[in-house]
């Protein structure tokens, strides 16, 4: 059952389309992949599937979020679903969490805000959270500050924010783009974990088709501001249908198939 | 923490040390003997001797300075030429009007000034948001002593609702009086103070606004303003805590203008008293009084600043 | 007179909305401030020329007098006609701004590079005396001066020139530090570029905008500096005419003759909100290219 649809999504800025003509639905334990170079258009699409663009831009077609056009909707109506139904998570999290503010209570800033927890049951649930995403000794953990903690930890933390109040879809916009390799594996281990345990649909938007790849099971390719290419991971990635997608495959096999070589060399 | 402390507190004093050989250096080792400038053309040379041993100015200047900061020290701030009373006499007399007066303009320019600056950034595409924002500049552009001469004519010379200036030569024991004699300066300076705090104000929560910890707030469901009031306060406070410590020194520098304005007897027109007359002393001690005051305010707000934002406290 | 508060305003002013166009010369708010501004500056130039009555002129019998056709701004308590009494004034606001501007951006700019490109230890020094110099207000400067040398146009200029050139100087320091720390300067200095031609290549070329910007809001804070010095009575002694001695004389005789406080108010007024809509408005004008830059990045 479709949480989340969106059909002839176009957005525009001063007349020139950013976005045209996109559509595709979510719907719970979903796993979407968004694939497109920077300058495509996903991550605005992102944002517009939350009502959170930038001031100027204008947008057509609908937004369907539990059947109700959210489209030009006013603030009211997207507060509702925000956090609630549909919840995303940004690229970085350094700048996308409060600097001066515990993470813990961060964390439990949405619980109180829709389940109206009062202060302790929510600092309680919010450490359940830490754990959840394993964060390591998340009593004391949950009273430091961003920049105290590593990057892979504050995604961890970026993550439970977001799962907190049980949305049933997550928007991840290029969630382990800022990480080392290891910590990306470790993250997207995670949200493996949590779509398992909350049931949440994902769409994962990145530019890097491998780690994409790896979580998705339906793929959607972006360029231009246009949706290319949709369809199940395996056929897009063995039966590309459009030129960009067939280039797209190939340079990511060929990048990846670069680094063996020259450890087989190494190795005699 | 404490570390930084003292080493502020190092630092305070050294900046003290410079104030006061700025000021003495200022008025005694560029060209022009103050001897001969304070008195008029054809004195005797036995009446510049006289006023040069009253300065001191007939000991080598290397003594003199040496005297100046020894007498700083003790808070010796010399008698002033033409009263010959002690200057630190003389600007004791003038606190009670200009300390009421700075601290009032300071903090009611707050409290005015930063709602309506929030106001403005929040509703900056609206008509008022617009409107507000011309006020303020419109506040930046006019003249405090303008605003003041408007404001006498307005209200203490048509409207007969306050008194056009002055103080009760009786001073704070008819408070009433005094305080009546107060408010309209208080008004000026705070027009004038508010109208730039609300542009600064206004400037710090667009560039909260602009933060992406806001993003992720309204992300999860919290309306603009219950976004800008979770994480704003704490992470304007930084840069707001260093404005308003320009802010207090701007308000006490204030009231030499306004003072003049008002006919109020306070310590801006002791000093412009002391500079048309050329009283050296008065204007020496009057000045690094003031100078003191400002860099202590410094110190005050970067101790401050420092436990707002544990961040700073990280690096050294 | 809040030369500092100003000025940290001025500094942090925060740009608006990622998606602003980019205006170039239709920016409104440069239009506005310039044909203000000008609009004095034509009245200053004019003077040199022709006003309707000389400076020194008195017409006893109509004192304090109205606006009239014989008098477009009324007379003072003199008999001056005030008009000629405003272009003259005019012509004193310009020639003080212009002066102290130049000597703060003379004084500050070299200091300013001077800290950011030399070692570390001579730019704590330089951050040091700057903020000591900014702490030391330009009025009490201002104040000092004139009780040793007396007042005049020179030591208003003087004051003024060296209370602006701190912050001048700070604002220089900021952004030079920050190209230095480009990875084309990097560069350049592997390359062996001497730290002169670095300046001259890579640093004034990129700050140059910043300066100017900051050049029209020093001049608004100049002018307001001369009329409230002037007020004082410590500024252009008489009979050189200036706006704030105007309000100064004018002030006893308001209820009598409002227009005498109100008209040398709204010249200030006129010229610095000219300025700095002026300065807001190259600021929009010569940054879009950057911030349009940053914006495609961000997306």
């Amino acid at each position: 059952m479709t949480v989340l649809e969106t059909t002839g999504l176009t957005i525009t800025l001063d007349g020139q389309p950013l976005v045209r003509d996109v559509s595709f639905g979510l719907a719970a334990r979903d796993r979407v992949g968004l694939i497109g170079e920077s300058g495509s258009g996903k991550s605005l699409t992102a944002l517009a599937l939350l009502g959170l663009l930038p001031p100027g831009m204008r947008t057509s077609g609908r937004i369907l979020i539990d059947g109700d056009d959210h489209l030009g909707a006013p603030d009211r109506q997207w507060r509702r679903v925000r956090g609630r139904t549909v919840s995303i998570v940004f690229q970085e999290p350094l700048t996308a969490l409060d600097p001066l503010m515990p993470v813990g209570r961060q964390i439990a800033g949405p619980l109180r805000l829709h389940q109206g927890l009062n202060r302790s049951d929510a600092e309680r649930r919010a450490i359940e959270w830490c754990d959840r995403v394993h964060l390591p000794d998340p009593a004391r953990l949950a009273r430091a500050l961003p920049h105290e903690l590593s990057g892979g930890q504050r995604q961890r933390v970026a993550l439970a924010m977001a799962l907190a109040c049980r949305p049933r879809v997550l928007i991840a916009d290029e969630p382990t783009t800022a990480l080392d390799v290891t910590v990306q594996a470790q993250i997207l281990t995670l949200l493996d974990e949590l779509i398992e345990e909350t049931g949440v649909g994902l769409l994962f938007i990145s530019h890097d088709l491998p780690v994409v790849a790896g979580l998705a099971r339906h793929l959607l390719v972006m360029r231009t501001g246009r949706l290319v290419e949709s369809g199940p991971v395996d056929d897009v990635l063995r039966r590309p249908r459009s030129d960009y997608a067939r280039q797209l495959v190939a340079s990511a096999a060929r990048v990846t198939r670069l680094a063996r070589p020259s450890v087989r060399r190494e190795d005699r | 923490m404490f570390s930084y402390l003292i080493r502020r507190a190092a630092w305070l004093i050294g900046s003290l040390f410079v104030a006061g050989s700025a000021v003495f250096f200022l008025l005694r080792v560029l060209p022009g003997d103050p001897a001969v400038t304070l008195l008029a053309v054809g004195s005797s040379p036995d009446q510049i001797d006289a006023i040069r041993h009253q300065l001191g100015t007939d000991r080598p200047v290397l003594a003199q300075y040496g005297h100046w900061l020894g007498d700083l020290v003790t808070g010796n701030l010399g008698e002033s030429l033409f009263t010959q009373l002690p200057v630190l006499d003389q600007i004791a007399g003038r606190l009670p009007v200009t300390v009421p007066l700075a601290l009032s303009a300071f903090v009611l320019s707050i409290v005015v000034a930063v709602p309506i600056g929030v106001f403005a950034a929040v509703r900056r595409r609206g008509l008022l948001g617009v409107a507000v924002s011309t006020l303020a500049q419109l506040g930046i552009a006019l003249p405090v002593f303008w605003v003041g001469i408007v404001v006498v004519w307005l209200v203490a010379v048509q409207w007969r609702a306050l008194p056009p200036g002055g103080f009760p030569r009786t001073g704070w024991e008819d408070p009433g009086a005094a305080l009546q004699s107060l408010v309209l300066p208080v008004a000026t300076l705070t027009i004038a103070q508010g109208s730039v705090l609300v542009r600064y104000v206004r400037s710090a929560t667009l560039d909260v606004l602009s933060q992406e910890y806001v993003r992720t707030a309204r992300s999860l469901g919290y309306s603009l303003p219950r976004a800008l009031w979770r994480h704003g306060p704490r992470n304007g406070a930084a840069t707001v805590v260093q404005i308003l410590g320009i802010l207090l020194a701007s308000s006490l520098l204030g009231t030499v203008v306004i003072e003049s304005v008002f006919a109020l007897p306070g310590l801006g027109s002791l000093l412009l008293a002391g500079v048309q007359a050329r009283d050296l002393p008065i204007v020496q001690g009057t000045v690094f009084l003031m100078t003191a005051t400002v860099l202590v305010t410094g110190l005050v707000v970067d101790v401050v600043q420092r436990l707002v934002d544990p961040r700073l406290r990280a690096r050294t | 007179m809040s030369t500092p508060l100003v000025e940290a305003v001025e500094t942090i002013e925060a740009l608006d909305t990622p998606a602003r166009r980019r205006r170039g010369w239709r920016s409104p708010s440069f239009v506005v401030g310039a044909a203000l501004l000008l609009a004095v500056l034509a009245l200053a130039l004019v003077s040199l020329v022709w006003s309707p009555y000389g400076p020194d002129h008195t017409d006893p019998a109509a004192r304090l007098a109205g606006p009239s056709v014989q008098h477009w701004a009324g007379t003072d308590r003199l008999g001056r006609d005030q008009f000629t009494q405003l272009m003259l004034g005019a012509r004193t606001a310009m020639w003080i701004g212009l002066a102290s501007v130049a000597v703060a951006f003379v004084i500050g700019v070299p200091l300013g590079l001077l800290a950011a490109a030399a070692g570390r230890f001579a730019e704590n020094a330089v951050v040091g005396v700057i903020d000591i110099v900014i702490a030391f207000p330009t009025l009490l400067l201002a104040m000092l001066l004139v009780t040793v040398y007396g007042a005049s146009t020179a030591v208003a200029i003087s004051a003024i020139g060296i209370g602006v050139s701190a912050e001048v100087a700070r604002l220089t320091r900021i952004s030079a530090s920050r190209v230095f720390t480009q990875d084309y300067v990097l560069a350049a200095r592997t390359c062996g570029t001497g730290p002169l031609m670095i300046l001259v290549r890579h640093v004034l070329p990129n700050i140059w905008h910043t300066l100017l910007v900051q050049a029209a809001l020093a001049f608004g804070i100049a002018v307001i500096a001369e009329a409230s010095l002037s007020y004082l009575g410590l500024g252009t002694p008489p009979p050189a005419p200036s706006w704030g001695r105007m309000l100064q004389e004018a002030q006893s005789t308001v209820s009598v003759a409002p227009w005498n406080v109100l008209l040398p108010g709204l010249a200030v007024a006129v010229t610095v909100v000219g300025v700095n809509l002026l300065g807001d408005g190259l600021r929009e004008v010569l940054d879009p290219q950057l911030r349009q830059e940053r914006q495609a990045a961000d997306r």
